[in-house]
Parts: structure tokens; C-alpha cells; sequence
């Protein structure tokens, strides 16, 4: 019998799979510090991070916290910003450090079996960084240019502009560095920062993969014993103020062949009983390669090379974006197909079979997302930073499996109207 | 140690299983061995256009990614100068899937007027976004008409320019497709959880039928050995002063390949690294360096590219990397060093190896170079290298005359 290549083979539903997310560890460590682990894996590798509560929502000065983040390995007062480096270098570590809104991080990737060696440095850049004035002046002038640079790209201009009319200048979602910031920046202030942030800060540690046989003893032994966690620290209070205007057209670079769009409105965090009903209205609209907006735009248009619209990921107030860089030209019938797509959306019910191969497209990647240590731990990180239990997890399996093209349509009457919109093409 | 099952179909397709049975997924991963060094120099980006081409439908499924969506699954694909890969990830139970989508494109393209028109504009809009709207976006362009006169690496793998993409017609596009894109062209792979009996079964069912290719003799221009030192000035309205500098090295069969790997970890691996030490830090001569090899099959380049600090002269920055480069010929590495770098390489094959998509696209690798179990030698090649190795390598690759260094001026007034 000749093969039937025209009809699908069989699949199970991914709206039919059992999807955990599998538990992890907790313990407190002797002064406090909650550990969050999960073990596992194939490979003799392992994480550690440790989540900091000092994202750039506590700084009073522009630019402070980032600072103090990238900078608290640049020196302690025993070893230089090269033994530092080269301490974990030498054992094919990586160390990373990162700063967001609400929190900032250090974090960890490691060959297990060298864990015990590279954990002392990691307390040490803790307890006694100290941030020397000659790699405040290196950063501050390399970082200078790099914004120099950074500047004369329309993406990243667009990026900066956008938080901006959504949040306010002065919001920690809304601020930006300029050159001004860079050159204000103080050895003092780095470390004052620092002292309060970080040495005497709140800490919540993070561990996942392979862990050597005595892990909790050794986290006590080197983290526990530091003086975190001591300290109450609010979270200060930002008033969102948003652009009032809500179109925008800037030239930056008239010689530009494209012109960098964004297309955005506010959006509730994910406490709201909306979030996940919009997550699949989302993924509908501009959410992965099979979306209308690619379909439409890249795919049967070829205005640009990709367009993507998201929920963002804050834990105070989100955003939801459409994000492109379109041929110049084509920039405008960019834009009218997405307010286009927003309307077909709003007006007409999505049919049951494009919704189903979303929910099943969700459900697979889902599937995907929760396997592997690291991804574990950081969708457990995600949850314990904004207050959510795997509750939440499973809340959202829930509302994919079940949500109709009547609550779709809902939410895109509520959610996707033009006139909400913030406009923004850069040239 | 990854262990793998293999076996060939009759119309010349490989194919290499590795199960994990700790993953509810599966991946399925198909190289063609086409890339775009195979083009030809008057149609460059061809073999990119046509892998955007190969999403537009297939003879008897017209959507690619609908299906595939549909069984909870997501792929992507991506070009080289040496090959053309193409990978999805889904839920082990529907690999089935995969597999008809994967042997339906490869028995047949539907050719699509539609298709062909509109990827044109899409890469040529990926053209824009990446090489042309973007500080420096031609640099390495120039860097690689000037350092090879000819082999096939002088051009990148979007084209070489705009109107070669514009122009590409149905009659090229087919011809191509059946001259690579033929199961003895391939290598297909799949990880996760599924068993080595069923994979054969549904390789067979799928791929079997699908007629072999006339075999691919690839006969490639070699470049000739560069005896004198090359540059190019150029100057663009960037905001501060670049240089590149590239030194012809081995290819991926080379003896000398693993030490100059190591070579480049010794240099510009991290903030501890000796171009990162000397010339960011102790000197600050630049704002940012780094130092790389291209990794490709035939011979390739190795890369020392950064950003100069504001007043720095070219001149004075060529001359510090170019001390430091002389200490690698003159100097052993010391055993700490070495030890550092080997370290390293170990930490990061682990790493690599991590998930089931990564596992799949080295096992393909590494059976396009010959067999799929030098995966598991590449540790073994790395600790066998030794500080006279690595200063052996060096004096080979950075000989006098063998260099090509493009001088990026700023032509913004500070």
C-alpha cells in the first residue's frame, strides 16, 4: 500500500499531557536565608544563585544599583578584579551577576566537583567587595561608550523611549542611563549601596543540578554565616506616570533603511484573574511564529523579518508590546495591519481549530520549559519572586485547557483597542 | 559519553539515535550537508533564502509549521558557511510528526510562486536588520572579501549583496534543491525519549521511499597560502574606532585545530584573559576585545576584533595586540595556564551537552566531519595538548604575513 503523506499521523492532544512541575527543596540556612533546590539532571554540573533585593527600585540615584551589580566583582580587599576573575576562571566557572527591577543576582554555573572550591569567593565578593575608584572610572567611561554606540541603534532607542511613555522617567521600569548618569556615579555611593543591599541585605538562595553530598552544611558554612536578612527592606513606592501623547515618530539616523516600531499598552501583573486568558490571546495575536501578526506581516506581506508582541514579565505593573523593525517604506502598513489584526480579533470569534493548535502549541513548549534542572528552578524562582505558589502553575494549565473564542474575544475587547495604544517608529 | 545508535537506509540517509529516557521530549534534527561556501560566487545566499524557503510548504503538507504546532511541538533552522540544520523539539509521543513533516520536504518542496516572492523581501529585510541598519554591520564583509581571495568564505551566509537575494528565480531554487537536499545529503538525528526499534521503523516508513541524489562532489577553490600582510581602511559614521584582525588558521581537521582553540580561550576567554587584562584593564587601550575562531570545516580565521577608547590611536592599539600575540610565540604557557584552559573546555563540553536539542546538533556535527563518536574524543584531543603545542600554533598562525587587519575609523568629530 503507497504511503499517505497527505494525512497528519496521529498525536496526543498536548491539552491531554500531564504536566508537573516537579517540587523542590526548601530549607533556611542559620541566619535566615531561604534555599530554594532542585537536583537533578544527566550532567555533573550545577547553579547557584543567589537573588539579592536590590534591583534598581531601590536606588535614589540614577544608575546606582546596575553599578554596584556589575561591579562587586571587580576586587576585594584581599584579591584584585583579575584574581577574582581568574579564581573562577581557573575552574571553568562562570560567574555571572545581573540586576532587574526589583532584584539584582549573583549567580553560578559550575562543574559540581568544583562547588567547594569556588563557594568561598562567592561569600567573599558578599561579605568584602570593594569596589576600587579605578574600576568605577574604567566602567564608567567603557560603559560610556558603549552607550555611545548603543545610541545610534533605532532598536534601542525604540526599547528606552517606549518604557518611558509607559512608566515615567523616574519609574525603575521607566528609567534609562545617559551619559550624565555614568559620570555622577561615586565610589561612595557604590558602596553605601552595597553595605545596605547586599552585605546586610535580603538574600533568597537559589541551587539546581548536581549537588556535591554535603550541600546544606556547606551553604551554611559560607552562606549562612554572613550577616543578611538582618535589615527590614522596603520596597519604596514608584508612581507609574505615563506620556499623556500617545504617538511618536523620532529620526535618528535619516541614512536608516528601517524603522524600529513598538506598539504598547499597560497591563495588570500576574495576580490578575486576566494573565493567563491573555497569555493565550497573546499567543493568538503575535505570540510565536505560527501568530497572526507573522502570518500576516512577515509571512504573506514580507515587511520585515519577524514581529512579536508579549506580556511583560514585571512584578509591580506590566506592559503588553508589539515589536518589530520594518522595511522604511512599509512602516505605516506595518503598523495599520496590527491595529487591522487587533480588530479581526475584537470582532470575530477565533476558530476552534487555530485555538486548539495554540493551546496544544502552549501545552508542548510548557512541556518543554519544565524539563531540565535549571529550567525548574527557574520557573520555581520566578513564582517565589512574585508571590505566587505552583498554584499558579497549574491555575494557567487550567485556563489554556479551558478558555473558549467567547473569552478570547472578551479580552481582546478589553485589552487589544487601538486607541489604548502607545505608537512609537523610529527611524 | 553520549552513546548512540546508527544506521544507514538504502537511498544513503543516516541516521543516529541517542535515548534519554529522563525527558518527555524528543528532537529530531536533519543536516544537509549544503552550505554557503557550495553556492555560486555570481548567487550568493542562496543556501539561506532556501532555508527560509523550505517553511513555504512541502508536496503534499502546505504548511510546515502548522502541524508541527498542532502536536505541541517548535523548530527552527539556521545556516553556516559548511551546512544547513534544521531541528524541531515535541513531545516524544508525537515524533511521528516530525518525521512526516521532515520526509514530505525532502521528498519534494511545493515551489511556491507565492513562497519564493515573499522570503526574498523577508531575507532582504534580515539583510537590512543585521548588516546594513547596524554600526559596523558591513565589517565583516569587508574582513572577508579582503582576507580570502579565493575560497568560498568571502562571503557571509546572507549574500554577498542584496540584488544576488533579489534575484533568485523558481528554475535555481529547484536545482538546488535536488541537487542537495536528497537523502544521501543528510544526516538525521533524534534524542529523548524514544527507542532505537521504533525510530528505524518510522525512518524507513518515512525516508525510505524518497529517491537518493546524484552524489555531491563538493570541489572546492583552496585559498592559497597568504605570503604579505593585507589591510583596509575604512571609515563610517560609527561613533568610535574599531579594529579587526584575522590570521588564516587550520581547518576542523587540522592538527593544530584543538591548541588554537585553546589558543583563542588564552587570549580572550573572559575577564581574566590576557587581552582583556592587558589591553581593557592594565592599559585601557580599548572599551572592548575579543578574541575567537571561526570553527569551520575548511580553513578559517582567527578573529581579534575591538572597540578603541576614545584618543586611542590605531596605531598604538594595533601595536599592544600585536605584543601580545608576539608573547605567544616567544612564551610557554606555565602550567597553571594551561591547566585553566583545560578547565574550561571541560566545563563548557558539559554544559553544551545539557539538553537533548544541543546533544542532537553535535551528534549531526560530528558525523558530517566523519563519525558522531569523535563527540566523545574532543576532551581527550583538548587535555592532549601541551604549551609547546599551543606555541607551536601560534608561530604558525601568527607569522609574519599572514595577517588581514581592517582599520574602522570614526568619521564622527568628537
Amino acid at each position: 500500500m503507497a504511503l499517505d503523506r497527505t494525512t497528519a499521523p496521529n498525536i496526543k492532544d498536548a491539552v491531554d499531557f500531564d504536566i508537573q512541575l516537579k517540587p523542590c527543596q526548601q530549607y533556611v540556612l542559620d541566619n535566615g536565608v531561604e534555599v530554594h533546590a532542585f537536583e537533578g539532571g544527566a550532567q555533573e554540573v550545577m547553579l547557584m544563585e543567589l537573588v539579592f533585593f536590590a534591583g534598581n527600585s531601590y536606588e535614589t540615584k540614577n544608575w546606582v544599583a546596575p553599578a554596584t551589580n556589575y561591579l562587586l566583582k571587580n576586587g576585594t580587599s584581599t584579591k584584585s578584579a583579575f584574581e577574582v576573575n581568574d579564581a573562577f576562571e581557573f575552574y571553568g566557572a562562570y560567574l555571572n551577576r545581573s540586576c532587574y527591577n526589583e532584584t539584582a543576582t549573583i549567580s553560578l554555573h559550575t562543574l559540581t566537583k568544583h562547588f567547594g572550591e569556588l563557594i568561598p569567593m562567592v561569600s567573599e565578593l558578599v561579605a568584602d567587595a570593594v569596589f576600587p575608584e579605578n574600576e568605577l572610572d574604567i566602567y564608567a567611561k567603557n560603559q560610556i561608550q558603549q552607550l555611545t554606540l548603543n545610541l545610534k541603534k533605532g532598536d534601542f532607542i525604540a526599547n528606552r523611549h517606549i518604557d518611558e511613555y509607559l512608566f515615567g522617567i523616574q519609574h525603575p521600569y521607566g528609567k534609562y542611563s545617559t551619559e550624565e548618569s555614568y559620570n555622577q556615579l561615586t565610589r561612595d555611593d557604590l558602596v553605601a549601596y552595597y553595605n545596605k543591599y547586599y552585605k546586610e541585605g535580603k538574600c533568597i538562595v537559589f541551587m539546581a543540578g548536581k549537588f556535591p553530598a554535603n550541600m546544606e552544611s556547606i551553604l551554611n558554612k559560607y552562606i549562612g554565616v554572613l550577616p543578611l536578612n538582618k535589615n527590614k527592606i522596603e520596597l519604596p513606592e514608584h508612581a507609574i506616570i505615563a506620556a499623556t501623547e500617545k504617538k511618536y515618530s523620532v529620526v535618528n539616523d535619516p541614512s536608516s533603511v528601517q524603522g524600529s516600531i513598538r506598539i504598547a499598552r499597560h497591563f495588570p501583573n500576574r495576580h490578575h484573574p486576566d494573565f493567563a486568558g491573555a497569555q493565550v490571546l497573546n499567543n493568538i495575536f503575535g505570540g510565536f511564529f505560527g501568530s497572526r501578526l507573522m502570518s500576516n506581516i512577515r509571512e504573506d506581506k514580507g515587511y520585515t523579518y519577524g514581529i512579536h508582541s508579549y506580556l511583560q514579565n514585571h512584578i509591580q505593573q506590566n506592559a503588553w508590546l508589539v515589536s518589530t523593525d520594518a522595511g522604511k517604506d512599509v512602516c505605516r502598513a506595518t503598523i495599520d495591519e496590527v491595529y487591522k489584526e487587533m480588530g479581526i480579533l475584537r470582532n470575530e470569534l477565533v476558530d476552534m481549530d487555530e485555538l486548539k493548535l495554540v493551546k496544544n502549541y502552549m501545552l508542548g513548549s510548557l512541556l518543554g520549559d519544565v524539563d531540565g534542572p535549571f529550567q525548574i528552578i527557574g520557573r520555581w524562582k520566578s513564582y517565589i519572586l512574585n508571590g505566587l505558589t505552583d498554584e499558579y502553575f497549574y491555575n494557567t494549565i487550567h485556563t489554556v485547557r479551558a478558555i473558549q473564542p467567547e473569552q478570547i474575544k472578551a479580552l481582546a475587547n478589553t485589552y487589544l483597542k487601538e486607541e489604548d495604544f502607545y505608537e512609537l517608529v523610529v527611524y | 559519553m553520549i552513546q548512540f545508535d546508527r544506521f544507514q537506509l538504502a537511498n544513503g540517509l543516516k541516521v543516529l539515535v541517542h535515548q534519554d529516557t529522563t525527558t518527555p521530549m524528543a528532537v529530531l534534527n536533519i543536516l544537509y550537508n549544503v552550505g554557503a561556501k557550495d553556492e555560486n560566487p555570481t548567487k550568493t545566499g542562496f543556501a539561506h533564502l532556501f532555508e527560509h524557503l523550505m517553511f513555504g510548504g512541502s508536496v503534499h503538507i502546505p504548511e510546515y509549521d502548522e502541524p508541527l504546532q498542532r502536536a505541541g511541538g517548535e523548530n527552527n533552522a539556521y545556516t553556516t558557511n559548511d551546512l544547513t540544520n534544521y531541528y524541531c523539539q515535541l513531545p516524544a509521543e508525537n515524533i511521528e510528526t516530525a518525521f512526516w513533516l521532515e520526509s514530505d520536504r525532502m521528498l519534494s518542496l511545493a515551489f511556491s510562486p507565492k513562497s519564493l516572492e515573499v522570503q526574498r523581501k523577508v531575507v532582504c529585510e534580515e539583510f537590512k536588520e543585521h548588516y546594513i541598519n547596524k554600526p559596523y554591520g558591513d565589517a565583516w564583509h569587508k574582513m572577508r572579501t579582503l582576507a580570502y581571495t579565493q575560497h568560498p568564505y568571502q562571503w557571509m551566509t546572507i549574500g554577498a549583496s542584496l540584488e544576488h537575494v533579489e534575484q533568485v528565480n523558481m528554475e535555481e531554487v529547484k536545482e538546488f534543491f535536488f541537487q542537495f537536499y536528497r537523502p544521501n545529503n543528510a544526516i538525521l538525528v533524534v534524542t529523548g525519549n524514544v527507542k532505537t526499534e521504533d525510530i528505524k521503523v518510522l525512518a524507513e516508513k518515512w525516508f525510505g521511499p524518497i529517491p537518493a541524489g546524484k552524489p555531491y562532489e563538493r570541489n572546492l577553490p583552496q585559498e592559497p597560502k597568504q605570503e604579505k600582510n593585507r589591510s583596509l581602511d575604512v571609515r563610517a559614521d560609527v561613533p568610535m574606532d574599531m579594529l579587526m584582525m584575522t590570521w588564516h588558521m587550520g581547518g576542523r581537521f587540522d592538527s593544530g585545530y584543538h591548541a588554537t582553540d585553546l589558543l583563542t580561550e588564552v587570549l580572550g576567554g573572559g575577564a581574566s584573559s590576557r587581552l582583556y587584562e592587558q589591553l581593557i584593564k592594565v592599559k585601557q587601550l580599548f572599551s572592548s576585545i575579543s578574541c575567537f575562531h571561526f570553527g569551520t570545516i575548511d580553513p578559517g580565521l582567527f578573529v581579534i576584533t575591538g572597540k578603541l577608547v576614545k584618543g586611542i590611536t590605531m596605531s598604538v592599539a594595533e601595536k599592544a595586540v600585536l605584543a601580545e600575540v608576539e608573547k605567544m610565540k616567544t612564551e610557554l604557557l606555565d602550567s597553571k595556564e594551561v591547566q585553566k584552559v583545560i578547565n574550561k573546555t571541560e566545563s563548557m563540553i558539559c554544559f553544551e551537552d545539557m539538553s537533548i536539542m544541543n546533544r542532537a546538533q553535535s551528534l549531526a556535527f560530528y558525523e558530517l566531519l566523519g563519525d558522531a563518536a569523535l563527540m566523545n574524543e574532543e576532551l581527550a584531543k583538548y587535555l592532549a595538548v601541551t604549551p609547546e603545542l599551543i606555541q607551536a600554533t601560534a608561530k604558525t598562525i601568527f607569522a609574519e604575513g599572514n595577517r588581514n587587519t581592517l582599520y574602522y575609523y570614526s568619521n564622527t568629530v568628537a
